[in-house]
């Protein structure tokens, strides 16, 4: 195939991965403000915005009032935020269109419609009364997509490119998560197993869609350690380091196999996965949860830099 | 559908008795369905000049313009003479010009002709085909009498939406199709492969490696480009992704440089090289010319194929194809006034508010005026513009086209169409598809079918009888 269509491949599903995952994010903030008296709303939708890293752009237009209309329409569609979940969608259309002749009509079909409706319902401004259906629209029509994607589309490398991009997206998007929490959302140390740090785990769950697994697996008990370990550790868990971790694994397998040998992007790919295996959360704890996701996202970021290079997506 | 004294024509019988049955409601809800599917399926095009290169949908009228087998018969004879006729000539006049030297056709329509590229005077493209997909816009004037309206020897466009159409009626009516026999368009793509990898160049090793190139997403039928690239199970290309490689021209896979036999080509001939033409554009590929010179690539269509598409050429179609089949024209011009002769331009003059005139290297129905519609300042206006550059313009009468029913609100009413069947040459064939693109005007009394200009689109049919 063409270097420029995995690229394309590539990113639509980065640009729907992340859309996705912003739009759940957005959901948990939502929630959590909505059961919080209104100082504390805005710090729970303060940081939604720090964990997407979108803090300077929206200070620099609003100041550091941090209300839910303006940070959720700040997020959803302003044009002053290139990163907004709008843009987003028409990115993964505009690869998806330029990848047409590489990916199933099923599949196209989907991504065009889901851009067509997110476009409509933010074509205004979004209201609280109705960013349920906004957020529950980009969610199920991202399911559609993945479904078209599963159950249309050959498994070949056009089928792996598409995979890495997700995961290599998820896993970083689980990562900063979980990152943002320990280091910017406490206020200090001291409110680690407070409920107030309870309530923002929850949020975190919630963002992964992950509350009720987590709570299935730990019978109802919260704290920090446990969650860590089953979002970076468990490979059960669809948005979990580990999990992203054995797709990429597989699918980079499946590109060495289609291509008679590995690549440099082979041997990183090991490196950070034998670290995910070897590691216990208590020892990721020891050398510091920050530390050990800076180090992880450095070198995710590395592996899509060495994809890109191994595979030819650019001159 | 009707006869002139209201009588359903033959063609149209065994729709007619289908249409009559149903539930006009249910009817125009089918409309709005396809509005839904086309958006869905993102058959769009592009509209330059408006905000972020809006998307728009050609408008699908749901009757099916239908043409009997024997009228098919009749119209393929014609269009294949033409067709012979057009890469005959395109050979000849980038070789020894026998029709300039036996006076039947002026050297200043070349002379002057941006159209006639000389980087291709002496060549010869491989297995001799010139022009490799001609679409030939007709236009029904009579009972049984079609005339041509357009060559499109360059680039024709529109082929999707003739199987796209199909799709949908076969969609949105599927026991239709169990009472009336249509032959199949939906082959049309393998056609078109086999076509181009007929034509491979001598440095061919192998099964014919065949990509399409796009200017990219954003060009007015990028829908089109993939489509076809997607039908072929070819890879749809850019500019950007192709390099001259051991005299080929390679395209980056992931798997490094391969090379591409025969590249079809939706960029036009200015954009293709900027060694050779137009410097400055980033859409084609440095080099290609050579490597087409030097038998490594086969360029769908030639580059020059313009020339036999311009309007001024076009009316000298009737002597082209006498000239070089030796017969006389199954299907007749549209009588056309070339505006650089004095007495035409005269004639046209004074018979400006009755004609249709048009620019020698317009298309997409702008820079023309229809007489008969045009307000006295827009006629005011291109006279002006006729007298200073005549040589620039030609002029057509406004012929008592035929017209065809379409759906509308109030039930059925006529409507002015064109029809442009898709061609396909190889050296040893010539494949027209049973059918083609209806294009429809859907403003009362229009003559304009330019979807640019809010014309629509209909399945076309051609009984299998």
């Amino acid at each position: 195939m063409l270097g420029r269509s995995a690229n394309g491949v590539f990113w639509m599903f980065r640009y729907l991965e992340r859309a996705e995952n912003t739009a759940r994010l957005v959901d948990a903030g939502f929630r959590m403000a909505l059961t919080r008296d209104e100082m504390d709303a805005d710090v729970e939708w303060r940081s939604v915005v720090i964990t997407l890293g979108q803090q300077a752009a929206y200070e620099a237009k609003f100041g550091d009032t941090y209300t839910g209309p303006d940070v959720f329409n700040f997020i959803l569609r302003d044009r002053d935020n290139p990163g907004n979940i709008l843009a987003m969608c028409e990115n993964a259309r505009i690869n998806a269109r330029m990848v047409r002749a590489g990916i199933t009509r099923e599949l196209w079909e989907a991504v065009n419609e889901l851009w067509m409706n997110v476009k409509d319902l933010l074509s205004r401004p979004v209201r609280e009364t109705n960013l349920g259906t906004v957020l529950d629209t980009i969610r199920r029509y991202s399911t559609q997509v993945r479904g078209a994607m599963m159950g249309s589309m050959l498994r070949n490398e056009i089928f792996n490119f598409a995979r890495l991009g997700k995961f290599i997206e998820r896993a970083d998007n689980t990562a900063r998560l979980l990152d943002v929490k320990y280091y910017v959302l406490l206020p200090s140390v001291s409110y680690v197993g407070s409920s107030l740090d309870n309530v923002q785990w929850d949020m975190i769950l919630r963002s992964v869609s992950g509350e009720r697994a987590y709570r299935w697996l730990n019978s109802g008990g919260m704290d920090a350690r446990s969650i860590a370990e089953f979002l970076i550790l468990d490979g059960r868990f669809p948005r979990s380091l580990a999990f992203c971790y054995s797709k990429i694994q597989s699918n980079l397998a499946a590109l060495a196999r289609e291509y008679g040998g590995e690549m440099d992007s082979h041997a990183i790919l090991r490196d950070t996965q034998s670290r995910l295996h070897a590691l216990t959360i208590d020892e990721i704890f020891e050398q510091g949860l920050h530390e050990f996701i800076a180090e992880f996202l450095a070198h995710n970021q590395k592996l899509a830099r060495q994809v890109q290079s191994d595979y030819r997506f650019y001159e | 559908m009707y006869t002139a004294d209201g009588e359903v024509r033959p063609a149209y019988r065994r729709y007619c008795d289908w249409f009559e049955n149903q539930d006009p409601k249910l009817m125009r809800r089918k409309g709005t369905e396809a509005e839904a599917f086309f958006r869905r399926t993102g058959i769009t095009f592009n509209v330059y000049g408006q905000n972020d290169a809006e998307e728009r949908l050609i408008p699908f009228d749901q009757v099916p313009r239908i043409i009997s087998g024997n009228q098919w018969r009749r119209l393929s004879k014609g269009i294949e003479q033409r067709v012979r006729a057009l890469n005959a000539f395109l050979h000849d006049l980038y070789h020894r010009q026998e029709i300039v030297r036996a006076g039947r056709l002026p050297l200043r329509l070349l002379a002057q002709n941006e159209a006639f590229l000389p980087q291709m005077v002496g060549f010869n493209p491989p297995g001799g085909v010139f022009t490799h997909i001609v679409g030939i816009d007709l236009v029904r004037t009579g009972e049984d009498e079609f005339m041509v309206l357009e060559d499109n020897a360059r680039t024709p466009s529109g082929v999707s939406y003739m199987l796209e159409n199909r799709e949908t009626m076969m969609a949105m009516f599927p026991e239709l199709f169990t009472k009336v026999r249509v032959r199949e368009v939906s082959d049309y793509p393998r056609r078109l492969a086999r076509s181009l990898a007929a034509c491979a160049p001598p440095a061919t090793s192998g099964k014919p490696v065949v990509a399409v190139l796009t200017p990219g997403i954003y060009n007015s039928a990028y829908y089109e480009h993939a489509f076809l690239a997607d039908q072929m199970g070819a890879e749809l290309v850019e500019g950007s992704d192709l390099r001259v490689q051991d005299g080929r021209i390679a395209m980056r896979t992931t798997r490094g440089y391969k090379p591409i036999d025969v590249l079809y080509r939706r960029v036009d001939d200015d954009y293709l090289d900027p060694l050779t033409f137009n410097p400055d554009s980033v859409l084609g590929v440095s080099g290609i010319m050579d490597v087409y010179r030097a038998g490594g690539i086969t360029i769908a269509n030639a580059p020059g194929t313009g020339i036999a598409d311009d309007k001024a050429i076009y009316s000298f179609m009737p002597e082209i194809v006498e000239f070089y089949t030796g017969e006389k024209p199954l299907l007749p011009n549209v009588t056309t006034w070339r505006c650089s002769e004095p007495d035409s331009l005269a004639y046209v003059l004074d018979n400006i508010s009755d004609l249709v005139v048009k620019e020698v290297h317009g298309s997409g129905g702008y820079g023309m005026l229809i007489g008969p519609t045009a307000s006295k300042k827009e006629i005011a206006r291109f006279t002006a513009k006729l007298k200073a550059r005549p040589e620039n313009y030609i002029a057509q009468p406004t012929l008592s086209l035929s017209t065809v029913p379409i759906f509308t609100r109030a039930g059925l009413a006529p409507r002015h169409v064109d029809l442009r069947p898709f061609v396909l040459v190889s050296p040893d064939r010539i494949d027209i598809t049973p059918g083609g693109l209806t294009r429809v005007a859907l403003k009362k009394g229009s003559l304009v079918v330019n979807s640019s200009q809010g014309g629509g689109t209909k399945d076309s049919w051609v009984l299998d009888d």
